[in-house]
């Protein structure tokens, strides 16, 4: 009953036509962000945080815009996968495996209809998911003291670690390269200089949108050259949007089982939307009574990662909210943008800003409504933009992340500090070295560090002090856990190849 | 042979990094754990994930022929000299060379990438400055009055 009348609140607050507006328009961009290969939710909020944040938004604003930007970027993933055999971003990766196929037997439009259908039932379930679930967390996270945190963010680096890359010491040192930059700047304690080498731009520390646009918007500057349009590839086209509708009544089972699955996914800290679409798939094959449609275009290979990857956009809202724990490299950002606005996730958030969370739970709601009109019966415009050229689209890119950055602090260094990250970047991807581990290192870096400080100060320097609870001793288990059963694990899940979502 | 490079390169600068870190000042009166702990943790682990890459390396990757470096150095420096010139030279001579650049670099068609670069450069400052209102210059300062 609270719930509700709370959910009610948070329409009051969606629905001002402010809001509906930039809900409608985060909407829009983020199809068309999530359908532009080499574009994915990670870095396309990353680039337009600091363009909501010099436009003057209010928080739950900016928050209504970019949310909404991220479910968009999740529902036009697909379209690229479907129509271009390119995942749009790495969660539709898994899309491309039945989507091409069946549009190349001229099923485009059947195949672009059933995997929004199929975006809508993940999404709209899983929004379902996190109104349950994220206050029940919340309740449980009151009982988190300094120790339980700290194991928290342990646990958080290491099953991003251990799931998200494919050798856990390049994941450490990921997350060690995060860690170390977040320190540099003044010490929250005794407010004294740290590793700032006598540098003044560097004594606010290193901003983490400097970072995260670098590592993540310049990098991809640098593989395009590298890789010389190679992502041109020859569409497929499409005439008449019909809708199959024996199709979806036929995968609708399989979409409620891959939102579940999706969901799982999505919540556990480091998994994320892409091992979301993966796990959905691959359990979908395993059951399917009949296999030889699967890769040559079957329906149901369709509608599975679709809805595994949008339920896990939504599931992984429920760490982040609730515990300010990022569950992938897309809520890593959005975390971000909180930090941006001046809102602590967490517990408190949900006692103290009411109309934040709720707010944004609604125009989840309502962005999946118009992401749903966006992408089934007008699916045809999001198609034309796929046929933006690699030569205007990526100085495009690269342009608007130079002003979005030049715009939050109006400094030289912070831009070349950002090529600087844009070459990290580069490196490390060329080496396999995940680079969501860093984002969320320079992000959590103060508060890890803060939670062990106070931890420290509480039990009067005692070490065993972190084992003292059995929030914390399962935490620390589910950490070593999660760390190190995928080196067992991976013979069997062999995760595609891709850049982190 | 990458990754013994990359392995070795993280303990060296986690080592450095620790060193640093034993020259932070500390206030008069610290907690038990003190602003040097962390950092010093931090280094250690990368000592080991270090020690872990170097000594177990993965295959080695297919890293980019001498023009293709070249093609991205030149690509780096492109966006080096556009991030010093931005606040100088105002936005659109900056932003209309660098994009038609990059273009170029992309697709060697000299108009085309003339015409992008423009394109941009204009589109983008009226997008920028009118519709999003952020304070951009469009010439030199000293050209306006």
């Amino acid at each position: 009953m609270e719930t509700i009348s709370l959910l009610g609140q948070g329409f009051s607050v969606a629905l001002t036509p402010e809001n509906l507006m930039l809900a409608v328009a985060g909407c829009i961009l983020g199809t068309i962000i999530g359908a532009l290969p080499g574009l994915g939710p990670s870095n396309g909020v990353a680039i337009l945080i600091p363009l909501a944040f010099s436009f003057g938004l209010d928080a739950t604003a900016a928050l209504v815009l970019m949310t909404s930007v991220y479910y968009g970027a999740m529902y036009g993933g697909r379209i690229s996968s479907i129509l271009l055999n390119i995942p749009g971003d790495e969660p539709a990766l898994m899309t491309t495996l039945d989507g091409y196929p069946m549009a190349k037997a001229g099923r485009a439009s059947d195949a672009l209809v059933l995997s929004g259908v199929a975006s809508f039932v993940g999404a709209l379930l899983a929004t379902f998911g996190l109104i349950l679930m994220a206050p029940l967390l919340a309740r449980i996270a009151y009982l988190f003291g300094p120790a339980e945190y700290f194991a928290l963010y342990l646990l958080a680096f290491a099953t991003l670690g251990g799931l998200g890359g494919n050798n856990q010491g390049k994941a450490v040192i990921a997350a060690c390269i995060g860690l170390s930059i977040s320190m540099i700047g003044l010490d929250n304690s005794s407010g004294m200089e740290r590793l700032t080498f006598g540098e003044l731009h560097l004594i606010d520390g290193v901003d983490f949108l400097v970072a995260i646009v670098g590592l993540f918007a310049v990098t991809e500057v640098f593989v395009f050259i590298e890789s010389g349009g190679k992502h041109s590839a020859i569409g497929v086209k499409i005439d008449k949007i019909t809708i199959p509708v024996r199709d979806i009544i036929r995968t609708f089972g399989t979409m409620l089982r891959s939102t579940v699955i999706g969901f799982v996914a999505g919540v556990l800290p480091g998994a994320g939307a892409s091992l979301g679409s993966f796990m959905a798939y691959s359990a979908e094959k395993a059951i399917a009574k009949d296999k030889s449609g699967f890769g040559k275009g079957d329906v149901r290979g369709v509608a599975a990662p679709e809805a595994g990857n949008n339920a896990a956009a939504g599931g992984a809202l429920v760490p982040m909210l609730t515990l300010g724990v990022p569950g992938s490299g897309t809520t890593a950002v959005l975390l971000a943008l909180l930090m941006t606005l001046n809102i602590t996730p967490g517990p408190m958030l949900f006692e103290e800003r009411p109309e934040v969370v709720w707010g944004l739970i609604a125009a989840l709601l309502i962005s999946n409504v118009v992401l749903l009109i966006l992408n089934v019966p007008l699916v045809k415009i999001f198609v034309k933009i796929l046929m933006v050229p690699p030569w205007v689209l990526l100085p495009g890119v690269t342009m608007v992340s130079f002003v979005g950055i030049y715009s939050l602090s109006g400094s030289w260094f912070d831009l070349l500090l950002m090529i600087a990250f844009g070459a990290l970047g580069f490196f490390l991807r060329k080496l396999d070295v995940p680079t969501v581990p860093i984002i969320l290192g320079i992000l959590l870096g103060n508060h890890m560090e803060d939670a062990l400080r106070r931890a420290m100060v509480i039990s009067g320097g005692e070490w065993q002090y972190l084992f003292s609870s059995n929030i914390a001793i399962g935490l620390w288990v589910a950490a070593i856990i999660g760390f190190v059963a995928p080196m067992f694990l991976r013979k069997f899940l062999k995760k595609p190849d891709a850049v982190p979502d | 042979m990458s990754d013994r490079l990359f392995g070795t390169l993280t303990i060296v600068v986690a080592l450095a990094y620790i060193a640093s870190a034993t020259q932070i000042k500390m206030a008069f009166f610290s907690d038990p754990l003190g602003p040097r702990w962390f950092p010093y943790i931090i280094g250690g682990v990368a000592v080991l994930a270090g020690l872990s890459v170097a000594l177990r390396p993965d295959e080695e990757p297919e890293w980019p022929n001498l023009l293709v470096t070249a093609k991205i150095f030149f690509a780096g420096a492109v966006l080096v000299a556009y991030a010093l010139t931005l606040k100088p030279l105002g936005f659109l001579i900056p932003t209309a060379l660098a994009a038609g650049i990059l273009s170029f670099q992309i697709e060697p068609r000299r108009l085309q990438a003339v015409l992008t670069g423009l394109g941009l450069s204009i589109g983008l400052f009226l997008i920028f400055k009118y519709a999003l209102g952020l304070g951009l210059f469009a010439v030199p300062k000293g050209w306006i009055s």
